[in-house]
């Protein structure tokens, strides 16, 4: 068995995994919160991290275009941009696949194979994913970028109405 | 080798400290996460207390010598002045369906935002100081120490709670957040703790016109400009009279109507629909801000900046007072009003000039809501429309926290839209997040400052999330609503989680769909957007397509 075969296989597994470790970043009650509400409506941080997650999990294991790879990353990014968390703590989910996926076959193999027979497919992996992290990067910054937009948007847009009386406008950007 | 921090041990860092153990960690205030602190100026206006220059990331707040005493007292004094601040404080059995139904912790994922332990932030002081147990066992019995730490807790999560009483909903006791939240912000403003927002606006609208610090003629002039805009789009000037004496009706809206878009296509609506009716109205220059910030700081300030209504009203002679589509002016004229500054017996029971319709649920504020006053109009055939003018429009609606859960106002303005929109242009979000389960737009309160943005996108969160679900599955491309906070703050929070919606009043919806019988054709909407069929004639003029 090579090593993407096993990723699909275990895909569910695999998914779940990786959102419980997200969830792990806030605090306990929250993450109660987080994996017991499932109506997307009462509780959409997990809902679109879920969604994310699983586009994202997909997206890598059957090789999808960057843009879609980058607009499941928004998805997830999206809410933890305007969270409390550092950029570092906004984008470092992305890393925590790694470990999920040794912990899987580690599981799985139960000591029957060793691991080191997926090391140069691991390897290839890992680069895939600090590729993905860096795409992280460019999705938090566009996402900080918009909020700035946004803000600078909004002071013109409190007395709209007024400018648009007088005929002014005025550009920020 | 220096030392780095794995993916692992950056994501566990829990960036919010546990629920468990609360008492002990403080509140950090970064950027877009807080109030900004309200400048001196403001306080002095209003004889305040406590004007002085003091920043939120500052360590010393510069609070009073005898702050403590100030609070206690003020805490004690309130006790009994407000049988539901005692109640509120005793009741709750902590049996937690109220946790996880805030706009603010669903968004922000920070638990000392479920209203359980926002509460518990008043209730420890309490206990500490008005109950035995506290007194004697303190920590164990759930009761703390009032500290400056205390206060800038407070300070930090009582401005994360934009008074939507989401919770007290599905409290069994009906334990209301909001209204602890209200003393909770007199206790502060009483130490000189107040926000930049609220206090400019207070200022501005005691001074001035209303919130933004508009003189009356540059109110006027708005006003004459959406009747020039109103001829050209439609070719009915819309007459309009100010301060008139013995007009029958005065007319008051949010100042977010007049200054700001989308809210000022809503007033081109107001004033479209009145035209049509021939309605006996004028407009104050005096009582000129429906909204009330006031009300986000004190009952006090509430108050003094709701007397201009019934002054108003009482000095021009009217009979009977009719209001925009405005949030938190609602709450304050529903449930205050009436106590704070009436009796209102030299007005008349609200009775429509064109239906006959008595306003029953009006009869002691005397004040009809424009949604109630339109709906009463349709239903009795005195309007004519023609809904394809709207077919451009693909809509949900938003119930606006306080017209939906201080005054039930649910079918209303539903009636009115099923009538201005083509059939099947009007979609519902899920029932979990509307009517009287609706969740706030996360701005409300005096929080939409621009200083506080990534908050309002936490706690805007679950509003967008489900605007998003009918936007994907219908196509749904507006988003009605009858607040004029909800009007300003919907923009960019849509922009954020959903790009591409626009934010819309429902008195525009009903300009645009009035047919009078002396219009030009109408190519365009209020806000000069082709309508359906229309959209070649406005290219091949020339017009606003881009
Ligand atoms: S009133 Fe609204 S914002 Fe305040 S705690 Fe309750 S649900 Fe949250
Ligand atoms: S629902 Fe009511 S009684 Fe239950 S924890 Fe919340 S405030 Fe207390």
């Amino acid at each position: 068995m090579n090593l993407i075969d096993f990723l699909r296989e275990h895909e569910a597994a695999i998914v779940q995994r990786w959102c419980d470790l997200i969830f792990g970043t806030y605090a306990p009650e929250t993450v109660q919160f987080l994996k017991k509400v499932k109506n997307r409506f009462d509780n959409p941080v997990a809902y679109q991290t879920n969604e994310g997650v699983k586009g994202l999990y997909k997206a890598l294991i059957y090789d999808m275009e960057t843009e879609q790879l980058s607009n499941y990353l928004d998805e997830v990014i999206r809410i933890r941009a305007i969270q409390d968390f550092s950029p570092a703590q906004a984008v470092a989910f992305i890393f925590l696949i790694k470990n999920v996926v040794r912990e899987q076959l580690r599981e799985h193999f139960k000591g029957e194979v060793r691991i080191d027979q997926f090391s140069q497919e691991l390897f290839d992996f890992d680069c895939r994913i600090d590729g993905l992290a860096l795409l992280g990067f460019n999705v938090y910054m566009n996402r900080r970028e918009k909020l700035h937009k946004i803000r600078l948007e909004e002071v013109k847009n409190k007395v709209s109405g007024l400018l648009r009386r007088t005929g002014m406008s005025i550009d920020y950007h | 080798m220096a030392k780095i921090p794995t993916p692992e041990e950056l994501s566990n860092i829990s960036f919010q400290p546990p629920a468990k153990g609360w008492m002990d960690t403080k509140p950090e205030f970064k950027e877009g996460c807080y109030c900004n602190a309200a400048s001196p100026k403001w306080l002095e206006w209003l004889d305040y207390p406590y004007p002085r220059n003091w920043s939120v990331r500052d360590e010393d707040w510069k609070l009073p010598a005898n702050w403590k005493e100030i609070l206690l007292e003020g805490f004690d004094e309130r006790l009994g002045r407000f049988r539901t601040l005692k109640l509120f404080m005793d009741i709750c059995v902590r049996c937690g369906a109220c946790a996880d139904k805030c706009q603010f912790f669903i968004g922000s994922g920070d638990p000392k935002n479920m209203p359980v332990l926002r509460a518990e932030l008043m209730r420890s002081i309490y206990r500490r100081y008005f109950t035995t147990a506290g007194k004697v066992l303190g920590k164990l019995a759930g009761a703390r120490p009032l500290t400056e730490d205390v206060i800038k807790e407070w300070y930090y999560y009582l401005y994360q709670c934009s008074e939507c009483r989401r919770c007290s909903v599905f409290c069994p006791y009906g334990i209301d957040m909001a209204d602890l939240t209200i003393l909770g912000r007199e206790l502060l403003s009483s130490i000189g703790l107040n926000i930049e927002w609220t206090m400019a606006s207070v200022g501005s609208c005691y001074e001035t016109v209303g919130h933004i610090g508009a003189t009356p003629q540059a109110y006027k002039d708005m006003i004459d400009f959406f009747a020039e805009e109103n001829e050209r789009v439609t070719g009915v000037y819309t007459n309009v009279t100010y301060n008139r004496k013995g007009a029958e009706i005065l007319f008051i809206v949010p100042s977010g109507d007049y200054f700001a878009d989308p809210g000022t296509f809503n007033y081109m609506g107001y004033l479209l629909l009145f035209e049509y009716l021939g309605l006996d109205y004028t407009i104050s220059t005096y009582a000129a801000e429906g909204g009330n910030f006031g009300y986000f700081m004190s009952h006090e300030m509430g108050k003094r900046l709701n007397a201009k209504f019934y002054e108003e009203a009482k000095r021009l002679g009217v009979k009977w007072i009719l209001g925009g589509e405005c949030g938190h002016m609602w709450r304050v004229c529903n449930q205050y009003m009436s106590t704070w500054n009436g009796p209102a017996d030299f007005l008349e029971e609200p009775v429509s000039p064109i239906t006959g319709t008595k306003f029953e649920n009006a009869k002691n504020h005397k004040m009809v809501h424009i949604s109630e006053f339109t709906a009463d109009l349709i239903k009795h055939g005195k309007l004519k429309l023609d809904p394809s003018r709207n077919a451009h429009i693909k809509l949900t609606y938003h119930d606006s926290c306080n017209p939906s859960r201080a005054m039930g106002l649910f079918e209303e303005p539903r009636y009115i839209i099923r009538n201005v929109v083509p059939e099947g242009n009007f979609i519902e979000m899920p029932s979990n997040t509307i009517r009287e389960k609706t969740f706030c737009c996360g701005s409300g309160s005096g929080f939409n400052g621009d200083e506080y943005l990534e908050m309002r996108f936490r706690g805007g969160f679950p509003r967008a999330n489900a605007v998003r679900y009918v936007r994907d599955k219908y196509g749904v491309n507006h988003l009605a609503c009858i607040c004029a906070i909800d009007r300003a703050v919907f923009p960019p929070l849509l922009d954020y989680w959903v790009p591409g919606m626009d934010v819309i009043g429902v008195s525009e919806m009903v300009g645009n769909a009035l047919v009078f019988p002396n219009e030009i054709e109408r190519t365009t909407d209020l806000r000069d957007r082709p309508l359906v069929g229309c959209e070649e004639a406005e290219e091949e003029e020339g017009g606003e397509i881009e």
